[in-house]
Order: C-alpha cells, then sequence, then structure tokens
C-alpha cells in the first residue's frame, strides 16, 4: 500500500506526511477472509455491514420490481394473490428489518464515529463485531422463512391474522427479526458509551458534528424502543407457537395491543431511519456550500426533540382502529408537534445554502434531493396526522407514498449522499464523478416518477396490498411502474461505478472536499489506530467560510484552522 | 504482562495512559454500558408489565381467581432465594476489587451461582405442578372464566422470560468462577465482574416485580 502511494506522491493531500512515513491503512492490515470475519476494527465492521446490507437491500429491491410489475395491468397477468403478499411482505421485512434500520448507523455511523469525535475504536470493538453476526444471524432465519414458503401477513405482522390465522413461515421471520434486534440494541450501546467517552481532548458536547449527534439521538431510539418490539415478537411467537391467548379476541386478547406495542417501537423506527439521514445532510450541505452551519445549537435541539417527541407518536398510525377518540386527538397534536422540529432542520439547512458558494458535487445532488423528497415527505405526514384526512386515506397507496417519500426519498437518498461524500475517505479511491452526478439526477427523477402518482391514486382511493385493482387507477400504476424502472437503474449504477473505482479509481486525497471534521484530518484511508498522533479540537465545528478554498481538485491542500492532528 | 495490563482491552490500551488509568477509565465505561443495556433491559419487562396490566384492568375478577391457583410457597421461598443471591452478588462486586480478597469473591459468587440454580430448581417444581393441573391455556383449562387463561398466558410467558435471564446470569457468573479460579490474576479489578453482577441485580429486581403481579392478587381478602 504505502509504496503504491510513494510511486505517486501527487496522490498524497502532503509531502509532509510522506516524509513522516505514513501508517499502514486498515485496508491492508491483513488480506484473508479470516482477517476480515473475525476483525474488530470498527471500520473493517463498517465495511462488512455495508457489503451485508447492500444483499439485502437488492433483495428487497427485486420483490419491489415484481410487485410493482405485476401492478402494471389492472388483472393478475405475473402473480397470484398468495404469490402478490408474500412479495410485498418479503420487500417490506427486507427493506425495514435489514436495509433502512441499520443502514447509515451501522456503515458510515459505524466507521466515521470514532473518527469524528477523534476515538481509536468503538468503546466495545467486540461487542460491535457480534452485532454485525447477530444481524446475519437473523438475516439468515428470515431468509429461511421466504425459502420455507414465504410469510404473507405483511411486514407488520398483524394479528389476529399472524398468530392465529397465517399458515406461512411468520415464526421463522418473526425470529429473524427478534435476532436482529439484540444488533441493533447492541449497536446503540456502543454509540452512546462511545460518544459519551472517547472524545478527543477538545471534543466537547457542543463541538461535536452533527452526523455524531444524529447517531447518539439515533441510538437512544435503538436502546430504548427496540425491546418493546422484542417483547411484542415473542409475544406473537408465545402465542403462535405455545397457543397462549394474547391478542386473539376469541380468546380474549387484544389485537389493539398488540398495535399499541408495535408502533411504541415502529413509528419511532422512521426516526431511526430518517435522523441519521439528517446528520449526513447536515455534513454534505455545510461542506459544500462553504457555509458554517446555520443555528448548530438548534440542529442539536432538533435532533434531540425528534428522538424524544417520536416517542409519544404512534398512536397515530391507529385512528381507524377503535382507539377512543380523545386519545386519537392527543396523537394527532402531539404528531404536529413533531413537525416543528424537523421544519427546523429543513429551514436552517436552507439557511445555511443561503448566500453560500454552493458546490454541485454529487454528494451535494444527492443531498438536495434529500431535502426536496423529505419535505414532500414530511408535509403529506402532517396530512396523514389529521384525523379526518387520516380516514379518508387510510390504508391507500397515499399512504405507501407518504412513507416512502421518507424512507426510501429521504433516507436512501441521505445513504447515498454519505457513500459518495466519504468514499474517497473508506476506499482511499475517487468515483467517477459524471456517472455519480448522473446516478444522483436519475435517482431524484426515478424516484418522484415512482412515488408522486401513487399519492393520486391514493387520494382517489386505491388502496394498498391488492394485486388486482380497477382499471381507471391504471394510468398512475403503470407511471409509477415505469418510474420503478428509472429507478431501479439509478440504484444498479453506483454498485457498478463504485466497485469499479474500488480497484481502478483516482488515488483519493486526505481530504478531497477541503472538509472541517477530525475524519478528513487522517489518511484516506486511514491507518489501524485512525490518527497519527493524538488528535485535538481546537475549533468549533464546520469551519467553513464561503470565500474559503473550494473543493477543487488541483488546489493545494488548505489546512484547516483548528483541529490538528 | 502485568495482571492489570492482561485486563486491558482494545481501545482503552491504546489511549497512552498509565497502565492503572486506563484500567480505570475501562472499567468506568464498562459499568456504564452495562447501565445503557440495563435501561433497555427495563424497557423490555416494562412492556410486558404494561401489557399485563392492561389486560388486568380489563378482567380484574378473573386475573385475581387465576393468581389464587399459583402456588405461593414456591413463589415466596423463590423470592427469599433470589434476594440472598442478590446480597452474595453484591459482597463478590465489592470484594472482586481487591486482589487479597480474592477467596471471599469466589465463594460469593459460587454462593450468587449456586442459589440462582435453586431458584430455577423450585421454579422447576412449580411448573411441574402447574403442569399436572393443568394450568395451561388450551382445551383442558380447569378454571372456567376465560380470562384466567389470559393470566395463565402472563404467568408462563413473563415466568419463562425471566428463568432464561437467570438462566444466562447463571452462565455469566459461572464463567467469573471457573475464569478466576483457573487465574488469580483475572478477578481482582476486572471489569466483567461488576458488569455480570449488575446483570444479576436487574434480574433479581425483575423478580422483584413480577412476584406481587403474578402471586398475590386476589389473596387480601
Amino acid at each position: 500500500m504505502s509504496a503504491d502511494v510513494a510511486e505517486s506522491p501527487t496522490a498524497l493531500a502532503d509531502r509532509g506526511e510522506l516524509a513522516l512515513g505514513l501508517p499502514e491503512s486498515y485496508l491492508a492490515a491483513g488480506h484473508t477472509l479470516g482477517s476480515w470475519l473475525t476483525a474488530t476494527d470498527h471500520k473493517r465492521i463498517a465495511i462488512l455491514y455495508a457489503i451485508s446490507i447492500t444483499l439485502f437491500f437488492f433483495i428487497g429491491g427485486a420483490a419491489a420490481t415484481i410487485v410493482r410489475l405485476e401492478l402494471f395491468t389492472p388483472k393478475a397477468d405475473v402473480v397470484g394473490a398468495d404469490t402478490y403478499n408474500k412479495l410485498f411482505t418479503l420487500h417490506g421485512v427486507v427493506m425495514v428489518w435489514f436495509f433502512l434500520i441499520p443502514s447509515i448507523p451501522t456503515t458510515l455511523g459505524n466507521f466515521l464515529l470514532p473518527l469524528m469525535i477523534g476515538a481509536r475504536d468503538m468503546a466495545f470493538p467486540k461487542l460491535n463485531l457480534a452485532s454485525w453476526y447477530l444481524n446475519i444471524a437473523g438475516g439468515i432465519l428470515t431468509a429461511s422463512a421466504m425459502l420455507a414458503g414465504g410469510i404473507d401477513t405483511g411486514w407488520t405482522f398483524y394479528v389476529p391474522y399472524s398468530t392465529v390465522f397465517s399458515n406461512t413461515a411468520v415464526s421463522l421471520g418473526v425470529l429473524g427479526v427478534f435476532v436482529a434486534g439484540f444488533s441493533t440494541i447492541a449497536t446503540g450501546v456502543n454509540v452512546i458509551a462511545t460518544t459519551h467517552t472517547l472524545r478527543a481532548p477538545g471534543m466537547t458536547w457542543f463541538k461535536l458534528p452533527l452526523f455524531v449527534w444524529a447517531m447518539y439521538t439515533t441510538s437512544l431510539i435503538f436502546v430504548l424502543a427496540t425491546p418493546v418490539l422484542a417483547v411484542t415478537l415473542l409475544l406473537v411467537l408465545a402465542e403462535r407457537v405455545f397457543g397462549l391467548p394474547i391478542f386473539d379476541p376469541a380468546r380474549g386478547g387484544d389485537p389493539i395491543l398488540f398495535q399499541h406495542l408495535f408502533w411504541f417501537y415502529s413509528h419511532p423506527a422512521v426516526y431511526i431511519m430518517i435522523l441519521p439521514a439528517m446528520g449526513v445532510i447536515s455534513e454534505v450541505i455545510t461542506c459544500f456550500a462553504r457555509r458554517r452551519i446555520f443555528g448548530y445549537s438548534f440542529m442539536v435541539y432538533a435532533l434531540v426533540a425528534i428522538s424524544v417527541i417520536g416517542f409519544f407518536t404512534w398512536g397515530h398510525h391507529m385512528f381507524t382502529s377503535g382507539m377512543s377518540p380523545f386519545a386519537a386527538l392527543v396523537f394527532s397534536f402531539l404528531s404536529f408537534i413533531v413537525a416543528v422540529p424537523s421544519a427546523i432542520k429543513v429551514f436552517n439547512w436552507t439557511a445555511t445554502l443561503y448566500r453560500g458558494q454552493i458546490g454541485f458535487e454529487s454528494p451535494m445532488l444527492y443531498a438536495l434531493g434529500f431535502v426536496g423528497l423529505f419535505t414532500v415527505g414530511g408535509l403529506t405526514g402532517l396530512f396523514l396526522a389529521s384525523i379526518p384526512i387520516d380516514v379518508h386515506v387510510q390504508d391507500t397507496y397515499f399512504v405507501v407514498a407518504h412513507f416512502h417519500y421518507i424512507m426510501v426519498g429521504a433516507s436512501v437518498s441521505a445513504y447515498f449522499a454519505g457513500l459518495h461524500f466519504w468514499w474517497p475517505k473508506v476506499t482511499g479511491r475517487m468515483y467517477p464523478e459524471t456517472w455519480a452526478k448522473f446516478s444522483a439526477i436519475l435517482m431524484f427523477f426515478g424516484f418522484n416518477l415512482t412515488f408522486f402518482p401513487q399519492f393520486i391514486a391514493g387520494y382517489l382511493g386505491m388502496p394498498r396490498r391488492y394485486h388486482v385493482y380497477p382499471p381507471e387507477f391504471q394510468v398512475w400504476n403503470v407511471l409509477s411502474s415505469a418510474g420503478a424502472a428509472v429507478l431501479a437503474a439509478a440504484y444498479l449504477m453506483p454498485l457498478g461505478y463504485l466497485t469499479w473505482s474500488v480497484f481502478f479509481g483516482e488515488r483519493a486525497r486526505n481530504d478531497p472536499w477541503n472538509a472541517s471534521g477530525l475524519e478528513w484530518r487522517t489518511t484516506s484511508p486511514p491507518p489501524r489506530e485512525n490518527f497519527l498522533g493524538k488528535p485535538e479540537v481546537l475549533a468549533m465545528p464546520y469551519n467553513y467560510h464561503p470565500e474559503g478554498a473550494p473543493p477543487i481538485k488541483d488546489r493545494p491542500r488548505v489546512p484547516a484552522q483548528g483541529s490538528l492532528t | 504482562m502485568s495482571a492489570v495490563g492482561k485486563l486491558l482491552r482494545e481501545p482503552w490500551d491504546g489511549l497512552g495512559l498509565p497502565e492503572e488509568r486506563a484500567l480505570a477509565r475501562q472499567r468506568a465505561v464498562a459499568t456504564f454500558g452495562i447501565w445503557i443495556f440495563l435501561a433497555s433491559e427495563v424497557l423490555f419487562f416494562g412492556a410486558i408489565v404494561l401489557a399485563y396490566t392492561v389486560m388486568r384492568l380489563e378482567h380484574a375478577a378473573a386475573f385475581a381467581a387465576a393468581a389464587r391457583e399459583t402456588n405461593i410457597v414456591y413463589g415466596t421461598l423463590n423470592s427469599a432465594i433470589l434476594l440472598t443471591s442478590a446480597l452474595c452478588a453484591a459482597v463478590a462486586s465489592k470484594s472482586a476489587e481487591h486482589a487479597a480478597l480474592r477467596r471471599t469473591s469466589l465463594w460469593c459468587l459460587s454462593a450468587t451461582a449456586a442459589l440462582g440454580l435453586a431458584f430455577l430448581a423450585v421454579k422447576g417444581l412449580e411448573y411441574r405442578e402447574d403442569l399436572g393441573r393443568h394450568l395451561v391455556p388450551g382445551d383442558a383449562f380447569p378454571l372456567r372464566e376465560p380470562a384466567a387463561q389470559l393470566f395463565f398466558a402472563f404467568y408462563w410467558f413473563a415466568t419463562g422470560i425471566h428463568a432464561i435471564h437467570l438462566s444466562i446470569g447463571v452462565g455469566l457468573v459461572g464463567r467469573l468462577i471457573w475464569k478466576g479460579w483457573r487465574d488469580p490474576d483475572f478477578l481482582p479489578g476486572n471489569p466483567q465482574v461488576e458488569v455480570g453482577l449488575l446483570y444479576w441485580g436487574l434480574v433479581d429486581i425483575v423478580w422483584i416485580v413480577l412476584f406481587p403481579l403474578l402471586y398475590l392478587p386476589g389473596r387480601s381478602g
């Protein structure tokens, strides 16, 4: 590795670093499969996660593709009702539990959190590795449920259908999700402990990068919400396998109780998907606008507020379940409240862009796409939080479109923004910028073409979870399916060019974006110990100036003020 | 390598601090981490208690009638056993901080594990009696109120989950005993001791909540 670098000194940010003798990068610290599968290095574990969740992403994506193909025509001409139910369940279960929830926290979070706070590793490196194995074990259990005939309950496993009536492999799938929950809790414990105890000297709480704050608040949800889901899933298993009556109304049980417990986790889970995304976007926007983030402390308070208020909004999933009108009113109010910190974040990103020296590199394109899609998703969330409209569009494609805007549009865009932004740091290689820009634009276009027609179809009354529909909805479904094809292409392209760049990409400098933040103050890719010396933090985060150096390739690196290695 | 150096782990061994101070930080973080995990466990059992509470409010009379069928002698005996184990665990945790008290720590750890096993044995006897009386939700269930089956669903679920937690605790303490017995440097100052015994404390406290919920309703009048 260091021999390669020595041959091309221009690839280095600083000749001085060459003279010092570069440390071996974490990628060069062992090339066998065993050295990866037993690694306690947070950077290697992040790569393991990246590979496994990419696999899950394409499994879930394949199921979605067949679903969209089936909905191209009003009749059942691709798959029948049973297969259709199993496909959308597979799509939901894999995407929610094995892609969206672990996506940013376990890949970017795992890789960057110690780097950003100037630590050598996570607080519990072995637990970190164990959590990957638990995630994989859960994934294998769920995948085997698919091989054992699939699940037809939908990703929510609603009772009493899932406990009493369904004859599919529900138990295996539920067990898989339960096991994956351990992984989530372990990650949460690790992140919280790391953030509290391993910050470099000078890295006070209000100098933490917003991405770290986002990971921290997400982890609070990980730790406090996941166990409730775990109990709920165990109760489903107890009822299904041992016949204990808990949710079955025929035996005195209460199916609404399931919904309360389930959504107590699963609504905060939406914030698990969006808070890390917000963290990524804050880093990217401030870097490419060359502006200090607007209202740093309010950005922090907003993250904390979203994670806390998120725990009090679960009831808005149950407006039509027979809950008392008073409870519905309270949950409606609380759901509106959570829009306030979300809006603060959007306003502050906009204010950061204002008078910025904006560069339209691909991470920024993804980030701007995020802001647009998140705003649409958030505003339609307000529709759904108001009881009368929710009753009208309950279980229609309006809801499907809304949560896809947040969970896929926003969250996946942010994942791609972060992936491109930190790709040079992770791999030591640059990706092909033209391809990346093209795929970012294509993704935004494809996403809107896929999901915006679903708002209309849903508003007109097309219900979700059906494989056939009245012919008058066909035009919206054709648009949506066409968009899905574009979106699929836009998701496949990064897989191609990012893989290519690992082997053939131009060598990345230590800080290709002229960014602030400790992670750029080490080599690309970082050494096993993360930093050459002991990092110390002197400046506030996001020390950008509009007149400062934009990320131009040939410009020599401008040492950032303050944060030093 | 010194006794302290052997206990140091990543990333605390790379802090550039003197070994004693690095180990002190490692201890502090391990304790902090297990407390976060215990907070998460509290939510886990909290959800069970919440579901139980909702059902009991809906079916107060049936729950009282069903709870009278539990065996309070076994329940009380188990509470006494587990509280005593908590005492041993606390003494073990404190004595393990000093190398001179290694024998005390080993004895207290052994007593903790033995009392844990005794709890499981008593619980097994109680389960056998419950099974003999068909107190399992299903067709042969003897009580007439339908919601009595709900009570026993929670009884089996909650005590079963608790027994699994306790078995894990016995395993953790057993491992500490085994390692501490083989290696005189293992126990003194090792963060694993406090972490394991804090977990034991949670399992204890959960039983203190479950006992009145499952055994005492319907017995006051």
